[in-house]
């Protein structure tokens, strides 16, 4: 009995000790976090979960008309609206990993402050909640793409959807390990959540999402895009969805290592700043 | 005692715990502040975050504070262990480095067992959801998993009395039974160890009984331990065993609940034996300064604690430059924040003669509700008009405690019950 329990708290960090054990032993915690996300956001509104439907499409619709019409962005000759849909729903997957991290600490502080369970409970919650947004997102572009498959518009590359898994852990952990270094770094520094806010929103212009990294041509922005460890991912899920997409081994690989990188560190600094953030949020 | 403590399981074992808060340079919160602060030291000037007025005190030690200084605690099995202290004594402290809300700087802490915390009541309550959907929020945030929080449910709604209400949103919940639920799902918990804080101190005083009697029982008859914050004397009375007094960030008392609570009675200022009462006297009660009252003492007492039936005794010094033959006594009684309950008087009976001189006063307060008090003492003069002289004021002339005594074992709610317990109602029919 004692041993099972046993608890040393000491001031002590072990900056390699990841803590996923603890973790797992609360998943029914995790799981409840993920319920609460969408029972919380749509309770008393009159649309409820209709509203996951309707962003996207209204944005996607915005986007036509301003990228498709206005700025005549090409898109690979992949029907408009499924080319925004698409890439607004990996688009939004990803921000929204990385938003709703990155304030985990201050937003959660009063429950932090009161009782103690791992903290990152909290950040692996928002990402499954995340991945069920975009899986609803996605039937909606399912839709469409069936439609256009139908007519004949759209050749995915169905063997390459099996990386479809692998695509969505590796941008959630990206937008998950980016957010709880954010979130970490913000118990001290305010500013810093202020800068995600818009500095998500930039990030999105320079990933090929309303337009196809091909449009970019072989200028020299060329590589900014490249470097962005977000474009490798999103143009492979392009490219087995939708049948297009630019997808070169050595930026998936960077993009893999970045994504490791940036977990493993974001663990260690959250496991860090957990044990006594409260003394200064 | 230590032949006691060998047969026992140790629970929690603190040893050498110090907390260290820093000061002042939080306070920027800023990048662009600490960027300041570290400009201005570069450049040998004063930092200018940090506040002003923050001289150096015991505890300081340069620019962090020790909110507790080396703590040495070891809490059995099956103990229910009462923690006091005044505020900023460290209590809070330590409840949240058990609770692993935040860690000691030095020192350890080895805790064998489940821990459920309830620093605050409703930990992660969602106000959206319901109260069925709060006890499994609840439970998970304590430690629980889904298939225990489905076994005990049904003993969780029936402690809380909120059944009919337990698939409505807990916004429409009032506040007690918001803290009814949410102290059903925390007493509930499969766990080694309780910490609470203070949290009777919400719901009606049935509730609170129960919540007491729950926590005695978890103690006394499943062998947990709890651990219970309280300014309370009253529930620490009744609930503990031991008791704990921290002072300024160290254990000054450990050991039975009747003489740490005296102990922590007797060490806050206000309460003490002996009070001078030299000091410069309010304008407004335009004194003659004749009589010039200089101390105020309880006789044949340690703690000025007093039971029902016990008399307070009051040993009254005081200067007189001239002879009175008829001086009498008056006190008022008054509550901590300063409201007069009532006064009594003495026969103006006390002849002085010149210098010091002593009277002893008694009054007799086994009306008074359980609480802290504090006496108004006035000596004054009826004079040959029949109108009163006030010859002294002193305004706070000492403080005491009534304790608690029968009430059915229920803590006197000064709110609803007022200040004064009336005789036993007697039953006549």
């Amino acid at each position: 009995m004692e041993n099972k329990h046993y608890t040393l708290i000491t001031a002590e960090h072990k900056f390699l000790d990841l803590k996923l054990k603890e973790v797992w032993k609360y998943r029914d915690l995790i799981v409840l976090f993920t319920k609460r996300y969408f029972t919380v956001q749509y309770k008393q509104t009159v649309l409820g979960p209709a509203w996951l439907f309707l962003n996207p499409i209204i944005s996607s619709l915005i986007y036509c008309f301003i990228f498709g019409g206005i700025a005549g962005m090409g898109t690979d000759g992949i029907p408009q609206i499924l080319f925004y849909m698409s890439g607004n729903a990996i688009w939004g997957y990803f921000s929204s990993c990385l938003n709703n991290n990155a304030n985990t600490f201050k937003s959660n502080a009063h429950v932090f402050g009161k009782v103690y369970f791992p903290r990152l409970t909290v950040p692996i919650s928002n990402v499954f909640a995340s991945v069920i947004k975009f899986g609803i997102q996605m039937i909606l572009t399912v839709a469409f793409l069936v439609f256009y498959c139908i007519k004949g518009d759209v050749h995915p590359n169905w063997w390459a959807l099996c990386f479809l898994p692998v695509i969505l852990i590796e941008l959630g952990l990206m937008g998950m390990g980016l957010g709880i270094i954010i979130s970490s770094l913000t118990t001290k520094y305010r500013d810093l959540s202020v800068l995600v806010g818009f500095g998500v929103q930039l990030w999105m212009y320079i990933t090929p999402i309303v337009y196809p990294l091909s449009q970019s041509g072989d200028s020299w922005y060329k590589y900014i895009l490249l470097i962005n460890p977000v474009t490798a991912p999103v143009e492979l899920f392009r490219y087995a969805l939708l049948g297009q997409g630019t997808v070169q081994l050595p930026y998936i690989i960077f993009s893999v290592v970045f994504t490791m990188v940036v977990t493993i560190l974001g663990i260690m600094i959250f496991n860090k700043v957990e044990k006594t953030f409260m003394d200064t949020v | 005692m230590e032949q006691k403590d060998m047969k026992k399981t140790p629970a929690i074992v603190i040893s050498d715990v110090k907390k260290h808060y820093k000061l002042g340079q939080i306070g920027g919160g800023t990048l662009q502040a600490d960027l300041q602060s570290w400009w201005a030291k570069k450049r040998g000037k004063e930092d200018p975050n940090v506040k002003i007025g923050q001289e150096d005190r015991a505890r300081l030690v340069g620019q962090s504070f020790l909110a507790l200084n080396g703590i040495n605690l070891t809490v059995y099995k099956g103990e229910a262990v009462g923690i006091i202290g005044g505020n900023g004594a460290g209590k809070s402290t330590l409840l949240k480095l058990l609770s692993r809300v935040t860690a000691p700087t030095e020192g350890q802490i080895e805790i064998y067992g489940r821990v459920v915390s309830m620093l605050e009541v409703g930990t992660g309550f969602n106000a959206e959801m319901t109260g069925r959907e709060n006890i499994y929020m609840n439970g998970a945030i304590l430690g629980m998993s889904k298939s225990e929080i489905d076994a005990k449910m049904e003993d969780i709604i029936e402690f809380s009395e909120v059944r009919d209400f337990i698939d409505t949103p807990v916004k429409r919940y009032s506040s007690g039974m918001y803290v009814k639920l949410a102290f059903s799902v925390a007493a509930h918990l499969d766990s080694e160890i309780m910490i609470m804080d203070e949290v009777l101190a919400v719901g009606d005083m049935a509730f609170q009984k129960k919540c007491l009697d729950k926590m005695r029982s978890a103690a006394n008859e499943e062998g947990r331990t709890v651990l219970y914050v309280s300014h309370n004397m009253n529930t620490i009375r009744q609930l503990c065993d031991r008791c704990i007094v921290l002072e300024a960030g160290k254990v000054v008392f450990d050991g039975d609940t009747s003489p740490a609570i005296e102990k922590y009675l007797g060490s806050e200022r206000d309460l003490s034996i002996v009070n001078d009462c030299n000091y410069e006297r309010n304008s407004e009660h335009h004194l003659c300064g004749d009589i010039l009252v200089t101390s105020v003492a309880y006789m044949n007492k340690d703690f000025p604690v007093f039971e029902t039936g016990e008399k307070i005794k009051l040993s009254v010094t005081y200067n007189a430059k001239k002879v009175f033959n008829d001086m009498a006594f008056r006190m008022s009684i008054l509550t901590t924040d300063g409201m007069v309950i009532g006064q009594a008087t003495s026969s103006p009976a006390v002849t002085t003669k010149l210098g010091e001189n002593t009277t002893v006063l008694e009054l007799n307060v086994d009306w008074l509700a359980p609480g802290k008090y504090g006496i108004k003492l006035v000596a004054y003069m009826v004079n040959e008009y029949g109108g009163n002289m006030n010859l002294d004021v002193v305004d706070m002339a000492c403080v005491f405690e009534k304790s608690q005594s029968g009430n059915n074992g229920m803590a006197w709610n000064h709110e609803w019950w007022g200040n004064i317990s009336f005789p036993e109602i007697q039953i006549v029919e």
